[in-house]
Parts: structure tokens; C-alpha cells; sequence
């Protein structure tokens, strides 16, 4: 880490970040693949924590969490989207205000 | 103001700028290319806490794979854009204040971390200044991390699988392979031995 970026001018953007994704998935109520772009926003805000911490504590492990988190992002990604392609194919809307099949 | 002082402020604006556009922007397209900008950024700012590997993963894995994978989603699916802009703004309150709780809880908890003055020696994995970051992460990946490491990849694995069970669709027009007919098939059954007189033909 640069000799004055602090742990708290990581923490503020991944925090600012995190926010962001948060208020997507209230935002875009209509469009679930934004949605999931927040979550994936909400994820990199994680990530972003991860790394800091570890340049700040000298400690490599949180590099390799920050891996398998990229892992699950990515896994979750590509479900995430089968499922929206086979939802769309069934009922012809991506609307999330639309699925209420399951009566949840 | 030193240059990564000024580089890390210049990624973090970029950054915050464009996932703000990702989850405003109208059209879809125009939010997986936001999406885009934002990880690049973010791969800079992991480039300056100097977690080289992560920061080309993340450009690797998500302006390669993830963000491609978006674009093509959204392509493929005529979204009715007009329809989808209605009511957009009907859950803006509650989120606005939620937001806003959380943003303002983050940051106070962001601005009053302290660490403790004897964390600085208890780390599990202290990072060896004279090795490259992808080296390092290599060494303890494939040793200590081994069953960490598997079981990612099968995650993957089960994601891959997942989507393909997924998405997969039998058509009934489509020509397919039978194998069995085709094992069982005799030369008897399909070839035909014809005599032609010289000068005929058939």
C-alpha cells in the first residue's frame, strides 16, 4: 500500500460501493439482470475490504479469500443468469415484481 | 499530493461514479458497460494496495467472462425497455433511507477503525516484500490452501453443470445420434449389389 492511502480511504469507497449495490436492488425493481449487477457490485465492495485489510496487516490470506469470493461471484453469475434466461423463456418478463409463482 | 495519493483518488471517483451509473443508467447495455468501467477501476485500486494477481483476475474473470456473459443476457432477451420504465422510482424512498443508514453506519465504523498495535505481528501469512504477489499467492494456494482451492474449482464445476442443465432444451426437429441403430446396422439391410448391362445403364 502507498505510504498515505490509509485503511480508511479503502474502507470509505468499498462502504460508498457496497451502499451503491444496496440501493440498486431497491432502485431496479423492474429489471432483475441490473439487480444482479448489484449484487455483483455489493461483492467487489466485499473484495475491496478484503485486500485492504490484508495490505494493511501484512497478511496474504485475505488475498486468497478475496479468490474464492471471485470464485462464488462468478459461479453465482452464471446461475443467476441461466435462471433468468430459462425464467424469461417460460413467462416472456424479466419483471421481478412479476415472479410470484412460488407465492413468496 | 503524491502520485498514488492521486491515482488512488482518481480510481476511487471513476469507481463510485460508474456503479453509480451502473444502477441508474436507463438502458441495460449502458449498465454492463458501467459495470465494466467499475471493475477496471477497482483492479486499479487492488493494484495500488499491491494485490497484483487479484487485480488482473478481476480483469480477466469479469471484463472477460462475467460482463460478456451480461452483454450476451441482455441481448439475447428482448427487454421491453419502455415497460421497464415505469414505477422505477416507486421504491426509490425506502431505498434512499436505507441506503443512507447503511452508508452512514459503514463510514462511522470506517473513520473510527483502529487496529490493535499487537495485530501488526500475529499475521497467519506475512507478505514477503521480495517475492512478486503472484508467486506468493501460488506458494500458499497449492499448499496450505490445497482443499480451498479444489473446492472452488468445484464450485465452478457445479456452476458450470448447473447452468448447462439449465438452459439446455430438446428440441424435437432436431437431427440427433442413435447410436444403437447405428451399431446395429447390417450390410445386408443396406447395401444393394445391382447388375448394369453394358450400355444401359440403369
Amino acid at each position: 500500500m502507498g505510504l498515505d492511502i490509509g485503511l480508511g480511504h479503502y474502507l470509505t469507497v468499498a462502504a460508498i460501493l457496497f451502499t451503491l449495490g444496496v440501493f440498486g436492488i431497491f432502485l431496479n425493481r423492474k429489471n432483475i439482470i441490473v439487480i444482479l449487477m448489484s449484487v455483483e457490485l455489493i461483492l467487489l465492495a466485499v473484495n475491496l475490504n478484503f485486500v485492504a485489510f490484508s495490505a494493511h496487516l501484512n497478511d496474504l490470506q485475505g488475498q486468497v479469500f478475496a479468490l474464492m469470493i471471485l470464485t462464488v461471484a462468478a459461479a453465482e453469475a452464471a446461475i443467476g443468469l441461466a435462471i433468468l434466461v430459462i425464467f424469461y423463456r417460460n413467462r416472456g418478463t424479466i419483471a421481478v415484481e412479476d415472479v410470484n409463482t412460488m407465492k413468496g | 499530493m503524491s502520485l498514488p495519493l492521486f491515482f488512488f483518488y482518481l480510481f476511487s471517483v471513476i469507481a463510485v461514479a460508474s456503479a453509480f451509473m451502473v444502477i441508474a443508467s436507463r438502458n441495460p447495455v449502458h449498465s454492463v458497460m458501467f459495470l465494466i468501467l467499475t471493475f477496471v477501476n477497482a483492479a486499479g485500486l487492488f493494484m495500488l494496495a499491491g494485490a497484483e494477481f487479484l487485480a488482473l483476475i478481476l480483469i480477466v474473470v469479469y471484463v472477460g467472462a462475467v460482463a460478456v456473459l451480461f452483454l450476451f443476457v441482455v441481448m439475447m432477451l428482448d427487454v421491453d425497455l419502455a415497460q421497464m420504465r415505469k414505477g422505477l422510482l416507486q421504491y426509490a424512498p425506502i431505498g434512499m433511507v436505507v441506503g443512507a443508514i447503511l452508508l452512514l453506519e459503514l463510514l462511522l465504523a470506517a473513520t473510527s477503525v483502529v487496529v490493535a498495535p499487537e495485530a501488526a505481528g500475529t499475521s497467519a501469512l506475512p507478505i514477503d516484500n521480495t517475492m512478486d504477489n503472484t508467486r506468493a499467492l501460488g506458494q500458499v494456494l497449492y499448499t496450505h490452501y490445497v482443499f480451498l482451492f479444489q473446492s472452488a474449482g468445484a464450485v465452478l464445476l457445479v456452476a458450470m453443470i448447473g447452468a448447462i442443465v439449465l438452459t439446455l432444451r430438446h428440441r424435437g426437429n432436431a437431427k440427433r445420434q442413435d447410436p444403437v441403430r447405428q451399431v446395429a446396422r447390417r450390410a445386408s439391410e443396406t447395401l444393394k449389389v445391382v447388375k448394369v448391362k453394358s450400355g444401359q445403364g440403369l
